[in-house]
Parts: C-alpha cells; sequence; structure tokens
C-alpha cells in the first residue's frame, strides 16, 4: 500500500468516515447552510445552534460524500462544539491553510487543536481531494454568517 | 478468431503509455474522458506548424495555400471517416459541446412554445443543456426517453413519447457512462415518420465502430477530436445538406458570410457559414492523422479486442459481492462503471490511482442518469484498443485492495 495512502485514510479517518459524529438534523437549529462540490457531487447540509454571545452550543450535519469530506464534517462538528464564532473561524483558516499544504498560522490556536487538525494533513499530498476536505469548513463559515446560502467548491 | 491486431505494436505507437506514475506502470482506463495520441498524430502537429502554417482560405500565398489545402483534405478525411455524401456536410467546431450547441442554436427560430425535444435518461450534460436552453428560451418541452434496469434504451419508452409534437431528437450513440449503444436506425426511421428531425452525439459511439451517417440516416452527427486519439480543442459537426442549410448561421465573424455591407449581411454556404473565425486549422489537420491512423487498424479486430477486455473487465469484477456493476445492456461498448459497497468512487479512484490505475469518478457529466441509478457518483474504467489483459488484472487487483483497505 502506497505510504501516501495512509497517510491520507488514517485510522481516525476511516473511523470518521463510517462512523460520522454529530449526524442528522438538529433540532432547534438557528443558522444552517448547504455546501456543494459539483466536481464530485459531495453534498452537505450543517445545523448550528448559536447562543446570544455568539457560541456555538450545538451543531450536527447531514450528506453524502467521500470519506475525506464525510470524515472532515463529522471531526469539525466534534472541534467546533461549544467554540465561540471567532474560534471557530480560527479553526477555519487553520484547516484550509493545512489542507492546502501552506503555512499554518497558529495564532490563537491550542495545541491540542492544531493536533486534531493534523490528522487531516495527509491530504496536501492529494491536490484532486482537498476540496473535499475544506468543504465542511467553508460551509461552517457561510453558516455562522447567517447567509443560510449554499457555498461550492467552485467558489475557491 | 483470426486477429491482424498486433497489441505490443500498437501500444508502441502512443508514447505517453510508456511513462511510470509513482513508479508503477500507467494503467490508462480513462479512455473515455480523452484518449491518448499515437506519435503520427504528435508528428503532423509538429510538422503542421513547422513546415506549412498559416491561416487558412484567406491569403494568396504559398503557405496560406499549403494549409488552406491540408484543412481541407482533413475535411475530405472526415467525410470518408464518416461516409457523409460531400465534405460540405462537415463542420470543423472546437468540440462536441459547441457542435451540439450550433445545432440547439441554429434550430431556435423554428422552436415554439410547446414543441417537444426527445432526450434519453443517459444523456452526457453536453446534449442536455443546449436544449434546456431553448426549454428556457423558447418554451420547448423536454422529454425523457426511459432506459431499462439494465441500461438498455427502452424502446417502447421512446415509442410513446414520440408524436405529432415532437420536433426534435438528440440522442447519444453510446452512452459514456454506461456503455449503452442505442438503435439509431430505428429511432431515426420512427423520428422521421413524425417529421422530426435527429441528433446523434457520437462522441462515444464513434471511437468504438465504424460510423456511416448515410445508413444511420441522422439529420445530424457529432464527434469530438481528443477521444478519438486526435488533439483537443478540435470537434465535428456533420449535418446532411439540406438539415445543415436550414440552421440559422451560430457564430457570426469572418469566413462565415459573402458580403457584409453597413446595411445587411449574406452568409457563405455550409460548412463555411458556420465556421466564424480561424478555424482549429492545425488541430483537424491532426485529427485526421488520427483518423487515417484508426482506419489503418484492423477495426473488426480492434472491435473484437475491445469487446474482450470489456467482457474480461466485467467477468472479474462481477465476482466480488462488494461491486456493483452499472449497465449490462446487450451489444455495449467498452467502458465498466461501477461502485463498491462502503467506498465512495472518488476513494476508490484516489486508490487505484495510487495502483498507477487511472479511472474516473464522479456524475461524469451526466446527472440525470445518476439520478435514474440512484447513486450520486459511480467509479468507471473505459478501455481502449491499446489497452492489455494485464491492464484488466491491474484494475481487479487495485480494486481488491481498495475493498481491503476500506473494510
Amino acid at each position: 500500500m502506497d505510504p501516501g495512502l495512509r497517510e491520507l485514510y488514517q485510522e481516525i479517518i476511516l473511523d470518521h468516515g463510517r462512523n460520522p459524529r454529530h449526524f442528522g438534523v438538529l433540532e432547534g437549529a438557528n443558522r444552517e447552510a448547504r455546501g456543494h462540490n459539483p466536481l464530485c457531487g459531495d453534498q452537505i447540509h450543517l445545523y448550528l445552534s448559536m447562543d446570544k454571545a455568539g457560541r456555538v452550543v450545538d451543531l450536527s450535519f447531514q450528506g453524502k460524500g467521500c470519506a475525506i469530506s464525510v470524515a472532515s464534517a463529522s471531526m469539525m462538528t466534534e472541534l467546533v462544539k461549544g467554540r465561540t464564532e471567532a474560534e471557530a473561524r480560527r479553526l477555519a483558516e487553520a484547516f484550509v491553510q493545512l489542507a492546502k499544504g501552506e503555512e499554518i498560522d497558529t495564532n490563537g490556536l491550542h495545541e491540542d487543536d492544531l493536533d486534531r487538525l493534523q490528522a487531516m494533513g495527509g491530504v496536501s499530498q492529494f491536490p484532486m481531494r482537498v476540496k473535499c476536505a475544506t468543504l465542511a469548513w467553508h460551509t461552517l463559515e457561510e453558516a455562522m454568517a447567517g447567509g443560510g446560502g449554499e457555498v461550492t467548491t467552485d467558489d475557491e | 478468431m483470426t486477429t491482424h491486431f498486433d497489441i505490443e505494436r500498437v501500444r508502441a505507437d502512443f508514447p505517453i503509455l510508456s511513462r511510470k506514475i509513482y513508479d508503477r506502470p500507467l494503467v490508462y482506463l480513462d479512455n473515455a474522458a480523452s484518449a491518448q495520441k499515437p506519435q503520427v498524430v504528435l508528428d503532423t502537429l509538429t510538422r503542421a506548424y513547422s513546415e506549412i502554417y498559416a491561416n487558412v482560405h484567406r491569403g494568396v500565398h504559398f503557405l496560406s495555400n499549403a494549409s488552406t489545402d491540408a484543412f481541407e483534405a482533413a475535411r475530405e478525411t472526415v467525410r470518408r471517416f464518416v461516409n457523409a455524401k460531400s465534405h460540405d456536410e462537415i463542420v470543423f467546431t472546437k468540440g462536441g459541446t459547441e457542435a451540439i450547441n450550433l445545432v440547439a442554436s441554429g434550430l431556435a427560430a423554428k422552436i415554439h412554445p410547446g414543441d417537444e425535444i426527445i432526450l434519453s435518461e443517459m444523456e452526457h450534460h453536453s446534449n442536455i443543456v443546449p436544449w434546456h436552453f431553448l426549454r428556457e428560451r423558447h418554451g420547448a418541452v423536454l422529454r425523457w426517453a426511459p432506459i431499462t434496469d439494465d441500461g438498455a434504451f427502452d424502446m417502447e419508452g421512446f415509442k410513446e413519447r414520440l408524436g405529432p409534437k415532437t420536433k426534435f431528437v438528440a440522442l447519444t450513440h453510446m452512452s459514456n457512462v454506461l456503455g449503452t449503444v442505442t438503435p439509431v436506425r430505428e429511432i431515426v426511421r420512427l423520428a422521421h415518420a413524425v417529421g422530426a428531425q435527429v441528433l446523434i452525439d457520437g462522441c462515444q459511439g464513434a471511437v468504438h465502430e465504424p460510423v456511416d451517417v448515410q445508413a444511420l440516416g441522422c439529420d445530424f452527427y457529432v464527434m469530438t477530436g481528443h477521444k478519438l486519439y486526435g488533439p483537443t480543442g478540435v470537434g465535428i459537426l456533420y449535418g446532411r445538406k439540406d438539415a445543415l442549410k436550414a440552421l440559422r448561421p451560430y457564430q457570426g465573424g469572418g469566413e462565415m458570410i459573402r458580403i457584409v455591407t453597413k446595411d445587411a449581411v449574406t452568409y457563405a454556404d455550409p460548412p463555411h457559414r458556420f465556421e466564424a473565425g480561424t478555424p482549429p486549422i492545425v488541430q483537424a489537420i491532426g485529427l485526421a492523422a488520427a483518423m487515417n491512423y484508426m482506419t489503418s487498424l484492423d477495426r473488426a479486430a480492434v472491435s473484437a479486442h475491445e469487446h474482450a477486455l470489456l467482457e474480461h473487465a466485467t467477468e472479474e469484477l462481477s465476482r466480488f459481492n462488494r461491486v456493483k456493476l452499472y449497465g449490462r445492456a446487450p451489444g455495449k461498448g467498452s467502458i465498466v462503471s461501477f461502485s463498491i459497497e462502503g467506498v465512495h468512487p472518488h476513494d476508490a479512484a484516489t486508490v487505484l490511482d495510487r495502483a498507477g490505475v487511472a479511472v474516473r469518478a464522479g456524475h461524469h457529466c451526466a446527472q440525470p442518469l445518476m439520478e435514474r441509478l440512484d447513486v450520486t457518483a459511480t467509479a468507471r474504467a473505459s478501455f481502449a484498443f491499446y489497452n492489455t489483459h494485464a491492464e484488466v488484472d491491474a484494475l481487479v487487483a487495485a480494486v481488491r485492495e481498495t475493498m481491503e483497505f476500506f473494510k
């Protein structure tokens, strides 16, 4: 087996891909957005419950997609739950940098967060799959902005 | 079976086939997306640019004449390739997509609200969206000829949709996802009987079997160069003389006119009426070289080889319980769409890629078909005559590896 593949499809990613966390419709959600990757048909519908202070109290997602996009969405829900909007945006920025193989701006990130993000780092070696990994995070940004619209990976 | 087909010699004609990717031999099974080019096409392109290149049809100088001769000779080669009656029935476009858009746009003035256009459920977006334009802008009604569960063209379903309101029928010759071959002659006969014209999208079909547009009887036939082992940037619209003549010009510009004044314009006759601007000169010459290459092969042996590859792949992949194949229509072409239970096609294609096996994964620009099959995507291996049985084995081994990886 190609070592790059092992790096991409780490056990934790395969696990999240098979058994996504926070999967389903979120009762009482007050923000939502859809993400679509026209290239491969990946779809995600993200639901957020944000409190008045701008904290993501809870979130969930539904959708269809490859192991990378589902795992990325699932791991994102675990990371983002309980964060403020500003913290979540920092995580999203860092994740996109990581996926694209760019230098990560670690400003304001906990070491533990970085470690958890790094699990998806292997995707940077697979340029055709980067958009699969970033779809959920772009959808999160859209949902937090209150747009409620649809983001597509074509916009990048 | 006697075969005049020396696979090793044929492979030697395609330089890219000997390269390695990730330190493994390339197994190129994405031919339905685009085919590789034989050396003779590459040499023809180089020679055209280095020896005879100039713009066509406009100069009186030596090179313009040489270039025009080669370009028009290419048109004659295409005529022969599809057995059109006249080279005036061959229009060079920038690709198959432009050829279909040219026809749809040229017909638009004759389409009135309620006029029906029949497509099939297995069309490529390039043979759907131009007709949606006529729906959006002219009130045309799109009717969808169904397919059966094994992916065959459902002739009874087609007949049910065909009627006095049918103005046009636009169908694929061979599905780019299922490999299904449509019964064109019978379709044309039925459509003409109700006064409807027929366009056949031959972007896949023309690659695998010899085409005779006069025998098929269709009004229009579309091909693209890059799937026919030729260059990108060139496609073909065949239109029977009267059918082409009845189309409005597509784009306006140089070359397509007779006289332009401040007040009026008159148009050149087809095919030049539809070739505004500088055409894809060298690409057309390269495509002719590709067609000559194809016709130099024993096409019956080519067809037998491709079908043997298809059978081999179908048989081996069918052995896996977790593999589902899409499209088992009798007489289908060498395209195998499949999915692996529990593995998204994009993940499968990524694992296959690292084994050196290039396949396509996605909706293949056929979203209505994906809806019909109730999937969002499939993986697709498409075989060309230069593929080998060892490459089928490599595909099967990589699929097994994928299943082990994604348990």
